[in-house]
């Protein structure tokens, strides 16, 4: 019963809370002091930028670490991990295009070469090479092996990303909403509408990896029922 | 398991000297690549150019994706898999032997190749030499990760392009961190950071490697 109600109420939530980002962001908060009203894309950014690295691509790579110990070895904990993976490379690419869109009027480029946009768009990469090395195995147990190894692999550009504004020194400004003492950079309103818009991103990707997990498993099921029949025709045929 | 490592590196280059294929085969399309960077880059510019590291590794590059290409068939060729079962070997040494031959090989190469960008590319002499030891690290680190993502991609027996597609990301950092020590050895600036990213790089796939081939391998 909650789980139904949670499942209905997942996208409407969803919406409403991505809403209440775009009209707190767009009309109610004040513009910023610096960067003026080019800095409302904090409200987007950042939690484009959560969700990616370490929402789903974290899902992705603890659900490989999952598969990969064989006590909770299962094809469900694979199925997990590519469509985390998958919502992650949607993500990825929106936080490398809205960081775009921030960096030609901040920097004066679209794109630098600087460590964290650099170590970003790797990750980018390892996760469509994750995707390529799922469609070049057809053996599933192969295919759902080498794809968890990779995904453990790639895991590793995680921190990369998130240290390498401190280790090296970059045009990407350092962390948004914590200072290094592990206090508030943003408060009031703008402390509230950014987390808001972090709530919202979140759901959002809850919402787009149970549809792409529910289209997965019709697919499973249509491939299946598909051999099925493949095999009662040849069987028939046998008969004849 | 280092005894294991030995026997299989040492199988794997026994293989290469007598079939001969790094040295007719590997090591001309690594000097070609290098005299085609000499001539996108000019008479006029070979010399006073700074791109010779970044052209360096870019050849050490392609030339590593052959050598792994390779490495893997080898691992992959009929009756291999069934005889490294059946002698239950230590997959962690199987893994250590591959990394080991591999590094042997394109450490042959690098020498070769850093000859070729002193006298195609103009890299000067006492730099190149300086750079040297970061180089092996460099390539030892290459060699680590592509003994790993080699068995990744099933080795030659998926697409020809999925080892590229996969190691790249991984290859990237490394090649980064390679170039920057090489250009840091030839024109100043702080080549012990970068030195220490190739380090920690290799340490990273050598530990990885060693925990992960054997889920690779398992049948």
């Amino acid at each position: 019963m909650i789980k139904q109600l949670s499942q209905r109420l997942l996208g409407p939530v969803t919406l409403i809370l991505l809403a209440l980002t775009l009209w707190l962001g767009l009309w109610v908060t004040p513009s910023f002091k610096v960067q003026g009203n080019l800095a409302r894309l904090v409200y987007v950014h950042p939690a484009v930028a959560w969700v990616a690295i370490y929402v789903s691509f974290g899902t992705a790579t603890i659900a490989s670490a999952l598969y990969l110990w064989r006590r909770t070895r299962s094809m469900l904990v694979d199925r997990i991990a590519h469509c985390a993976m998958e919502v992650s490379v949607v993500f990825i690419i929106l936080t490398l295009i809205t960081g775009s869109i921030w960096g030609r009027p901040a920097w004066g480029v679209w794109w630098a070469w600087d460590a964290r946009l650099t170590s970003t768009a790797v990750l980018g990469v390892f996760a469509l090479a994750y995707l390529a090395l799922r469609r070049a195995n057809d053996d599933p147990e192969l295919r759902a092996r080498r794809s968890a190894v990779l995904a453990l692999l790639a895991a590793v550009n995680v921190p990369i990303i998130q240290f390498s504004v401190q280790w090296w020194k970059t045009l990407h400004q350092g962390a948004t909403v914590f200072s290094t003492d592990h206090g508030l950079k943003i408060h009031g309103l703008q402390a509230w509408t950014l987390l808001i818009s972090f709530l919202g991103f979140t759901m959002l990707y809850f919402w787009l990896l149970r549809a792409r997990y529910r289209l997965e498993v019709l697919r499973d099921e249509r491939y299946r029922a598909s051999l099925e029949e493949a095999l009662v025709q040849r069987r028939r045929e046998g008969v004849r | 398991m280092i005894r294991v490592a030995l026997l299989v590196a040492a199988k794997d280059l026994r293989i290469e000297r007598r079939s001969r294929v790094l040295l007719w085969q590997v090591l001309p399309f690594g000097v070609m690549a290098l005299v085609l960077c000499g001539l996108a880059l000019g008479p006029q510019h070979a010399g006073h150019s700074s791109a010779g590291p970044g052209l360096f590794y870019l050849v050490m590059l392609l030339v590593a994706l052959l050598m792994i290409n390779r490495s893997q068939s080898i691992e992959n060729s009929p009756g291999t898999k069934a005889s490294v079962a059946t002698l239950g070997l230590d997959p962690a040494g199987v893994f250590l032997g591959k990394a080991l031959a591999l590094m042997v090989e394109l450490w042959l190469m690098g020498v070769v190749l850093l000859a070729g960008s002193v006298l195609l590319l103009h890299t000067a002499l006492g730099g190149t030499l300086s750079a040297l030891p970061s180089v092996l690290v460099t390539l030892a680190a290459l060699a680590a990760a592509g003994a790993l993502y080699g068995a990744l991609s099933g080795g030659g027996q998926g697409p020809a392009t999925l080892l590229p597609v996969l190691s790249f990301p991984a290859f990237a950092p490394l090649l980064i961190a390679g170039e920057r020590s090489f250009s840091a050895a030839l024109h100043g600036g702080s080549l012990w950071q970068w030195w220490l990213i190739s380090l920690v790089a290799l340490a990273a796939y050598v530990g990885l490697g060693i925990l992960l081939y054997g889920v690779l391998e398992e049948s």
